[in-house]
């Protein structure tokens, strides 16, 4: 219990940084009338809190899926995907609010359902290897066309697209957590459903059979709500690495791996830790503000580098 | 007991994996009861596995008809199957570090609800399955510090705790030394003694099939080469034909045992 209310805490510390620091100074007493903190901070700091959560539930439930405790959600070609689709909006101009997450969201699931495609062996049975493996190159593929195109961009297109494929949350409004508080408990609730047969799949796929799970919607299920989650969050923030990665096995540390404690505690996990990265990187270079995916990767990799040795050289077993 | 109705009920399957020249499995039946111990035998690669396979529902038989308590085991939900069958599969990978209490409360997974927390007759489900496994002193220690028979022995546990009425182990013994392997066949008769539960076992072990088994299925390139009761299967004709090999058949207790012979030297 102790540790839960540990997290929680964690995330509220969180929360008031994210609220009360940033580059404009403003008074504690003038918190609650200040127009920045009402309509930029405030909006902001949720939208972390959801992209973050969102991230690190879908980190935790697709690493059960792929049965690979390295697996990261963008790993499956959602980035890819997703980057394509704002890069070509940016590069065509297309105006509107909405233009560049609603491009980027059509490109995470037009990589989502490739991916899919792709891992159905036989037409049949979703092989979570293959699933890897076309997630790559997948990626791989959209990532060169990307490319392609942002070296043909103009200078100024070229920076917002570079600046956009590194992750932000500066485009954070009411209207856009609105629509993640909306989207985002549908695939969350299915996830959730999916805790304990995800318990017995880190089995292999034979005995969870045997112990009661239908293992193919299962790993149908996971993989197109871990995808929508993704999909949701890229549109919204970019691309933002790590947090996925990183937030499920802190957590595990912590929960062990049972899902049905795993997935909640993931969700406030990956918000804490995207709260801090993007206080950080509104604060550290002010008034400037760096990509938080940057923040998070610099984070990340040293840790993901220390988990690694963990999980190689200690007595945990791969 | 032999006219309680059937709790498995294979009846003359004949099963080709795609793309196969030939039969994995041809018109073999198996009838199992409760309160039966059934060994299956045979060389790699005799169709003991597609047998099973077929029996839990995993492949459906292209000709013949595989029932479970007097339903297609293939119209059973998965969830369903898991309460009256447990199986021990030959491997498993534990992906994430897990204690033994924790996995073996994987196995109460077909009893609860999709939402509901565990109660408290699934933890006691657990303790049981773990006192008859001799497992209750394992129960906190992490999985990947058991020996190979402690580890058989939860995954045995685990079966049990899903309150099956027929278990199904695929070589159990495997790589286990005499002590564990005996402490084992041990386990599994008792369990079929004293709770009635009905055991399909594949085995190499011929030996102690012989010995433990009610009956026994002998497979050879997909085909029953013999079935009864091990006195009646295990001869030394069938026995060598099967496996290739010369050997003399012993009783001991009662029950035929198998001498491998050695080759005859060839140049002298």
């Amino acid at each position: 219990m102790s540790r839960w209310l540990g997290l929680i805490a964690l995330v509220a510390v969180a929360l008031i940084g994210a609220v009360v620091l940033g580059p404009a100074h403003i008074a504690l007493r003038d918190l609650a009338s200040s127009d920045i903190v009402r309509s930029l901070r405030v909006p902001r700091a949720l939208l972390a809190l959801l992209v973050g959560g969102s991230l690190g539930v879908a980190g935790a439930s697709l690493q059960a899926l792929v049965r690979n405790p390295l697996a990261d959600p963008f790993l499956l070609g959602l980035s890819g995907g997703a980057g394509l689709g704002a890069v070509l909006a940016i590069a065509l101009h297309v105006a509107g609010p909405w233009a560049l997450p609603l491009a980027a969201f059509a490109g995470a699931l037009g990589a989502m359902a490739l991916v899919y495609r792709l891992g159905l062996v036989g037409g049949a049975e979703l092989d979570p290897r293959v699933l890897l493996l076309a997630g790559v190159a997948v990626g791989a593929f959209t990532g060169a066309i990307t490319t392609a195109i942002v070296s043909l961009a103009e200078a100024a297109d070229l920076r917002n697209a570079f600046l956009w494929l590194w992750g932000g949350l500066s485009g954070a409004s009411w209207d856009t957590v609105l629509v993640m508080v909306v989207y985002i408990p549908v695939p969350l609730i299915v996830l959730y459903a999916t805790a304990r047969p995800l318990d017995l799949l880190a089995l292999g796929e034979e005995p969870a059979t045997h112990l009661g799970a239908d293992v193919e919607p299962l790993k149908r299920r996971v993989y197109v709500a871990a995808s929508m989650l993704t999909a949701a969050a890229v549109a919204v923030s970019g691309v933002i690495g790590f947090v996925g990665l990183i937030v499920p096995h802190i957590t595990r540390l912590v929960w062990g791996h049972r899902h049905r404690s795993l997935l909640p505690a993931a969700f406030l996990g990956g918000g804490a830790l995207l709260l801090f990265a993007d206080t950080a990187a509104r604060v550290t270079v002010a008034p400037r503000e760096l990509p938080v995916g940057i923040v998070t990767a610099l984070v990340g990799v040293p840790l993901f580098a220390v988990l690694l040795r963990r999980w190689t050289g200690g007595g945990a077993r791969g | 007991m032999s006219d309680a109705a059937p709790l498995l009920s294979v009846v003359r399957v004949t099963y080709r994996y795609g793309g196969a020249a030939t039969d994995a499995l041809h018109d073999v039946s198996l009838v199992v009861r409760a309160g039966e111990f059934h060994a299956v035998l045979g060389p790699n690669g005799s169709g003991k596995t597609t047998l099973v396979r077929v029996a839990l529902g995993l492949l459906a038989p292209g000709v013949g008809s595989a029932e479970l308590a007097g339903r297609p085991v293939t119209a059973w939900r998965r969830r369903e199957l898991a309460r009256v069958v447990g199986v021990v599969t030959q491997r498993e990978d534990n992906l994430f570090p897990q204690k033994v209490r924790e996995t073996v409360l994987l196995g109460r997974y077909p009893h609860l609800s999709l939402w509901g927390a565990e109660r408290p007759a699934d933890r006691a489900a657990v303790t049981r399955a773990l006192e008859r496994c001799d497992a209750v002193g394992l129960a906190d220690r992490w999985i990947w510090t058991l020996s190979g028979g402690e580890y058989q022995r939860v995954r045995l546990a685990r079966a049990l705790a899903q309150e099956p009425r027929l278990l199904v182990l695929d070589e159990p013994t495997a790589s286990l030394d005499v002590r564990h392997e005996m402490e084992m066949f041990e386990l599994v008769r008792a369990l079929v003694d004293r709770h009635g539960l009905a055991v399909v076992m594949i085995t190499h072990h011929v030996n102690l099939a012989a010995r433990f088994a009610d009956r026994v299925l002998l497979l050879a390139d997909g085909r029953t080469a013999a079935q009864g009761a091990p006195a009646a299967v295990l001869s030394r004709e069938t026995v060598e034909r099967v496996f290739a090999w010369p050997v003399a058949i012993a009783p001991f207790d009662g029950r035929p045992q198998m001498i491998p012979l050695r080759q005859p030297k060839e140049s002298a």
